[in-house]
């Protein structure tokens, strides 16, 4: 019987790690970034770089969503928020960090409004550089973390026939 | 029974809401579907930039202020270097003034393609959005490559430009023009012909003149209201002065409008585009400028794609400013939204919302409002003894 459940259980997280792989949703969001990165972010979506071709798709609510792409330093008044969103998002949940100021506070460091960057407040899988890093570089980002959880699942797998 | 006549229904947006690409909070008190009353309120991205200038040297604010806004980089660090310029007595070369004009005019148009394609997606309207979005490609790949930078191309240092437009440039763009020229006529056509879109558009959110005059709008948003009102024609700048622009004015002041007058300032871009390679003056591109600048202080205006952008620069003699302060373009057109909304169904707030072409990383700046106390002297206003006695006592506290 408990043998019959871990089965079960195997067989959803594989099922579940397929489908985050083939069809991660993604939600953005500006926690006090110059706007730079935000329209970058955006035209990774258009015609040109089309990231919906990897299945990945930018939607609005965080209950949703399995990668929370952020930009800019945080904020005093961001980081509630931001850290709100973080948690409405359904586990397993992904961070990729979006330009300078999310990985360092960039050019904003030493504001007095800026509590400092990305993972200061909430924990941050990929990092991405730039000001504002091109569409490219985010595509990398996110194919990065993907390449990262195919390999969580071959070791999980590798794991599994050492058993 | 429950008497919903009188409780009020309030649909809260933001500060995360797939409407809006940055973080703002606004409050709409709906009757039915209709708007009552709106709220908003800012200050998400306000990172204390105003202050952090005076911590920084002339050249490193100039990096930190490009990065107020990425959309309109460019013209953050023309308004501030034309002002830092006009306080050390020294005038850029033509050479440099004219692509001055230039990257701004090009910038004009990847940023009135991107609010193009923003406003077409919050209409419903996608295709409109994938395809205006797919042409200002053309532009950014040619911004890329005369500054080596899609977004903040930190073209400008002070006494000049730090990139050259060379003939291989010019022919690229001229040839990335006709393309976009085709395009835009198109796209002006859909907008004004597509009946779906226009259901959206026309007559809503009218704005009278007496009405934008009053709130103070700025920029195609003012233009689309028949306020004939133009940084570039009525006090020119940089290469302004020897390529006069054009004032687009339309008389509606609906959102059709708002719409026709950007697609056609695109058209009066790539004129001056053309007229600035054709006539590209020749000569050095820098002129060196003191690393303290004399002391006085100075206004610097600029049409930045949503309208007047405004700086202010104070200088002691040193090497870094003693103030400098920063009017928006979408602070003075933000409080048009709210009150336009009011009578509007909640379904097209969004719409008037991008109708001003909203940026809220320039719009959160600190504004301070006078409040008069008790004893007649201003409660929010500190003299500099004040400010000091009360950070040696904070810090006195802390240590404890």
């Amino acid at each position: 019987m408990i043998k019959l459940e871990q089965a079960w259980h195997d067989a959803l997280r594989q099922i579940k790690t397929w489908a985050q792989i083939n069809s991660p949703w993604a939600i953005h969001f500006n926690s006090g970034s110059c706007n730079g990165c935000d329209i970058e972010i955006l035209a990774t979506l258009t015609p040109r770089y089309d990231l919906e071709r990897f299945g990945i798709k930018l939607q609005g609510s965080p209950r949703h969503a399995d990668i929370l792409i952020c930009t800019g330093p945080v904020t005093r008044q961001a980081r509630e928020r931001l850290r709100r969103v973080y948690e409405q998002m359904p586990e397993p949940k992904f961070v990729i960090a979006v330009g300078s100021c999310a990985i360092s506070g960039g050019a904003f460091q030493g504001c007095y409004n800026i509590v400092g960057h990305i993972d200061q407040v909430i924990p941050v899988d990929v990092y991405v550089l730039g000001c504002p890093p091109r569409p490219e570089a985010i595509i990398d980002g996110v194919v990065k973390l993907l390449q990262k959880l195919e390999l969580s699942k071959d070791e999980r797998q590798r794991a599994k026939t050492n058993e | 029974m429950h008497n919903t006549q009188a409780e009020k229904f309030i649909v809260p947006m933001g500060p995360q809401h797939p409407a809006l690409k940055e973080p703002g909070h606004f409050e709409f008190t709906l009757d039915g579907e209709t708007v009552t009353h709106a709220g908003v309120r800012l200050g998400y991205v306000h990172r204390g930039i105003e202050k952090a200038t005076e911590a920084r040297t002339w050249v490193q604010n100039l990096y930190l202020l490009e990065r107020i806004c990425g959309i309109c980089s460019h013209t953050h660090a023309t308004a501030f270097v034309l002002g830092v310029e006009k306080l050390a007595g020294i005038t850029a070369p033509p050479r440099a003034q004219a692509i001055r004009a230039l990257i701004g005019e090009m910038e004009r148009i990847h940023s009135h393609l991107l609010w193009l394609g923003v406003a077409a997606h919050e209409a419903g309207f996608d295709t409109l959005f994938m395809f205006s979005w797919r042409d200002r490609e053309t532009i950014m790949d040619l911004l890329e490559e005369i500054t080596g930078n899609r977004v903040n191309y930190s073209a400008n240092v002070l006494g000049g430009v730090k990139y050259d437009v060379q003939e291989k440039h010019a022919d690229a763009l001229r040839r990335a023009l006709d393309f976009l020229e085709t395009r835009t006529e198109h796209y002006l056509e859909v907008v004004k012909n597509d009946e779906m879109f226009l259901r959206r558009t026309r007559g809503v959110g009218v704005m009278s003149r007496e009405l934008a005059e009053a709130w103070g709008v700025v920029g195609p948003t003012a233009r689309a209201s028949g306020v004939a009102r133009d940084v570039r024609v009525d006090a020119p700048y940089a290469g302004y002065v020897d390529f006069p622009a054009r004032l687009i004015l339309q008389t509606e002041g609906d959102l059709e409008a708002r719409f026709s007058v950007r697609i056609q300032e695109l058209f009066e871009s790539y004129r001056l585009i053309r007229a600035l390679l054709d006539h590209l003056p020749t000569g050095e591109l820098v002129k060196t400028v003191p690393r303290r600048i004399k002391a006085g202080e100075t206004v610097s205006r600029i049409e930045a794609p949503r309208g007047e952008l405004f700086y202010f620069i104070k200088s002691n003699g040193g090497d870094k400013p003693e103030r400098v302060h920063i009017r928006t373009p979408s602070i003075c057109n933000m409080s048009s939204v709210l009150s336009l909304a009011v009578g509007h169904p909640l379904a097209d707030v969004p719409m008037l919302l991008a109708g001003i072409d909203p940026c809220f990383s320039c719009n959160d700046r600190m504004v301070l409002l006078k409040q008069t106390a008790r004893n007649g002297a201003h409660a929010d206003e500190w003299t500099w003894e004040q400010l000091h006695q009360h950070g040696i006592e904070y810090y006195r506290k802390q240590k404890r």
